[in-house]
């Protein structure tokens, strides 16, 4: 006979349910709802004066051309660091999981960089390739490059890029040995048996059975690469040199904190948020019908 | 305030402490000037505002833009019937921090200016005179070639917070409008105006030196200064408060001098304007409260420790008898480089182009301007598109501070 467990009354799942709601709802529909709010007024600084303008903030915005380059640099960035860090991980993650001497150890060593906060790594990254004191900086200039990220936007985008990248790479390799170590072996030592070489193997067999992780990991990186990038842009580049690493996160920041424009800067991240809920809402409609579970 | 700085203030508020049982002043460090003119404007907005907010010179029109939300100094010494007299203060000192009838909103604290620091080392090595700096730019730039061949190859001259040395003191240096209501100072419906011949001429030659490192650039604000003291540029413009630091760090015999001007520009050189901070009252405090702010300010206005302010911190003495008074104290003569940006302060009396500069959202105007002034020298835009560029989104930018204020 079926057991079924049936509780009485409706309040102990609620209460049950209510801390994850109530964090839910304070800590991100409730800031969420406020910029809604506020991108329908313009105010100054101080909040002395409000005045309600409807959609003007998103007008101005849509006739702003910088706000149009600025999506640019956010496709350019966003895709190019979650390509480099799904696919670098996934490299180190499949030979992390090779019978090799000391591998507990490279796998620690390769978790340390997420545990670094996004502002030291920019740090760190803008140390080294600091034209003037950089160790790497100089080794680049030394082979007639004439590096400078200051003036140059393709090679502050490329220092941004590394930077965002290397802080990331540790979470994907993570997920990406675990869903390694879940594959069955012996699926692997039959494809083996059949003849397969270790690079058909890997994507007629390891690879598909990996797309749950690496689906669940472009989500991730995704969201990753719109919002969390935020403190490596500010330390390496501040957005700049002439907007070509201003991304539309770092808009948001530098146009409500530095400017003081706190409608236009609602207005910006109701758009931000309404475009990374597509995003996703694309992934799973459409990438996660292709995953084999 | 950082290091050293941070402890002359605390030095004086322990000191006001000591000398009165009235009232007590807490100094709380809220980090950079931008974050602690947020802090101050987040705690307002919580209600939670301190009595005295340290706001950065480029937050002025913010702050004064926001009559609801402070106490102006003027008023709150004659309330506190405390001794108060802006003529007192240096000229470019009063001029910046009050209204355009002579009201003083706050109250000048840590100013400085800027100056061309220079590598006396590296002169000689380039057979250059270095008793004799260059005083015009075509002089630095002749003087910076040399020291290019003579192997400062990475950079012969630079300039740190690239917008405020080349933009905004450039215009007041050399008598041409920054923008239009004496820079903003008359009012709030000013127009930006640097993108004249003058201003474009300017640009060019940084533009064209940029393209063999003789003039390299440094960055937004001033965290390229480090060339300077490790021996890579030669020449650097900065702010006077500088001198710390290159007393600490640099290891030649190094000197500074007023900045350079266009020997053919009418006027020229006039006055430079200052940086730094000043001290704002918030609003909305009970008036027993306002008089122990006001006997705070009397306290610092003393002669005494307004010099003792000066030669402590590096910055400028911001009144005229306290200068006086360090002058008569032979100081000068041991310490020339502290004397220079007052020089420069004082060249001749202000002008409507002169008198400072006011503009709203100012902090971010900058970057603009940076960016465009980037673009410009890395070759994608001409000198006249970029200042073309910088005048009309700043402008933009100011119809917008207009918009929120004038209500």
């Amino acid at each position: 006979m079926e057991k079924r467990v049936v509780f009485d009354g409706k309040l102990l799942p609620y209460a049950l349910l209510m801390p994850q709601l109530l964090i839910t709802i304070i800590f991100f529909y409730w800031p969420a709802a406020q910029a809604v709010w506020q991108s329908f007024f313009i105010q100054d600084a101080f909040g002395l004066t409000m005045q309600f303008v409807w959609f003007e903030n998103y007008s101005v915005l849509f006739a702003n051309p910088d706000y149009y380059r600025s999506m640019v640099t956010t496709l350019v960035f966003s895709c190019l660091v979650t390509f480099f860090s799904l696919s670098i991980a996934l490299m180190f993650a499949v030979q992390a999981d090779k019978h090799i001497k000391a591998a507990g150890a490279y796998k620690t060593f390769l978790m340390w960089p997420y545990a670094v906060a996004p502002a030291i790594a920019g740090v760190l990254w803008l140390f080294m390739f600091q034209p003037s004191l950089g160790l790497v900086a100089q080794a680049i200039r030394a082979l007639g490059v004439d590096w400078n990220p200051q003036l140059n936007g393709g090679h502050a985008m490329t220092l941004v890029v590394m930077a965002a990248t290397w802080k990331q790479i540790s979470y994907n390799f993570l997920f990406f040995l675990a869903g390694l170590q879940s594959i069955p072996k012996s699926v692997i030592e039959a494809a083996a048996i059949d003849g397969a070489r270790p690079a058909r193997r890997f994507w007629t067999i390891i690879f598909p059975l990996l797309s749950p992780t690496t689906f669940f990991l472009l989500v991730v990186n995704i969201v990753y690469v719109f919002f969390d990038t935020f403190g490596i842009i500010d330390s390496v580049t501040g957005g700049g040199p002439a907007q070509a690493t201003t991304t539309l996160v770092y808009k948001v920041f530098s146009d409500g904190r530095l400017g003081g424009d706190l409608g236009g800067s609602a207005a910006q991240s109701v758009i931000l948020m309404i475009l990374v809920i597509g995003l996703t809402a694309i992934q799973f409609r459409y990438i996660e019908r292709k995953v084999q579970y | 305030m950082t290091g050293a700085n941070n402890e002359v203030v605390n030095k004086l508020a322990q000191d006001f402490n000591a000398s009165q049982r009235e009232f007590r002043v807490v100094p709380t460090y809220k980090g950079s000037y931008p974050d602690t003119m947020n802090a101050g404007i987040a705690a307002f907005r919580a209600g939670n505002a301190p009595h005295i907010l340290q706001v950065f010179e480029v937050g002025t029109a913010t702050m004064m833009a926001a009559r609801g939300a402070i106490k102006p100094v003027f008023q709150l010494m004659a309330e506190a019937n405390e001794p108060f007299d802006p003529k007192a203060y240096l000229p470019a000192v009063a001029g910046y921090y009050s209204t355009s009838r002579g009201e003083m909103l706050s109250f000048p604290f840590n100013s400085s200016s800027s100056v061309m620091w220079y590598n006396k080392d590296a002169f000689r090595r380039a057979g250059l005179n270095p008793d004799q700096p260059p005083k015009t730019w075509p002089e630095v730039f002749d003087a910076a070639k040399k020291l290019r061949a003579a192997g400062y190859d990475k950079c012969g001259f630079s300039s740190a917070w690239i917008t405020w040395l080349n933009i905004e003191q450039f215009s007041l240096w050399h008598n041409v409008p920054l923008a239009t209501r004496a820079n903003g100072i008359d009012g709030f419906d000013t127009e930006l105006r640097f993108n004249s011949p003058l201003h474009v001429r300017h640009l060019q030659n940084l533009i064209d030196l940029q393209k063999d490192n003789t003039f390299s650039y440094s960055g937004r604000t001033n965290t390229g200064e480090g060339r300077f003291t490790s021996g890579e540029c030669p020449i650097f413009l900065t702010s006077s408060g500088f001198y710390g630091n290159v007393k600490a760090n640099a290891k030649f015999d190094w000197a500074n001098a007023p900045m350079p001007y266009y020997p053919d520009a009418a006027g020229a050189p006039q006055n430079s304007t200052l940086g730094g901070a000043s001290l704002w009252v918030m609003g909305g405090k009970p008036a027993a409260e306002y008089r122990g702010v006001a006997k705070f300010f009397a306290f610092l206005s003393q002669t005494e420790r307004q010099a003792k302010l000066h030669t402590d911190s590096g910055y400028l003495p911001i009144t005229q008898a306290a200068y006086e008074q360090v002058k008569a104290s032979g100081f000068y003569r041991e310490n020339p480089y502290l004397e220079t940006p007052i020089l420069q302060l004082n060249n001749k009396p202000p002008t409507e182009n002169s008198r400072g500069l006011r503009l709203g959202n100012m902090v971010q105007m900058r970057d603009v301007w940076a960016e465009e002034f980037e673009a410009a020298l890395a070759g994608q835009k001409s000198a006249q598109a970029a200042l073309d560029a910088a005048v009309s989104r700043g402008n933009v930018m100011l119809r917008q501070f207009e918009r929120t204020v004038s209500r």
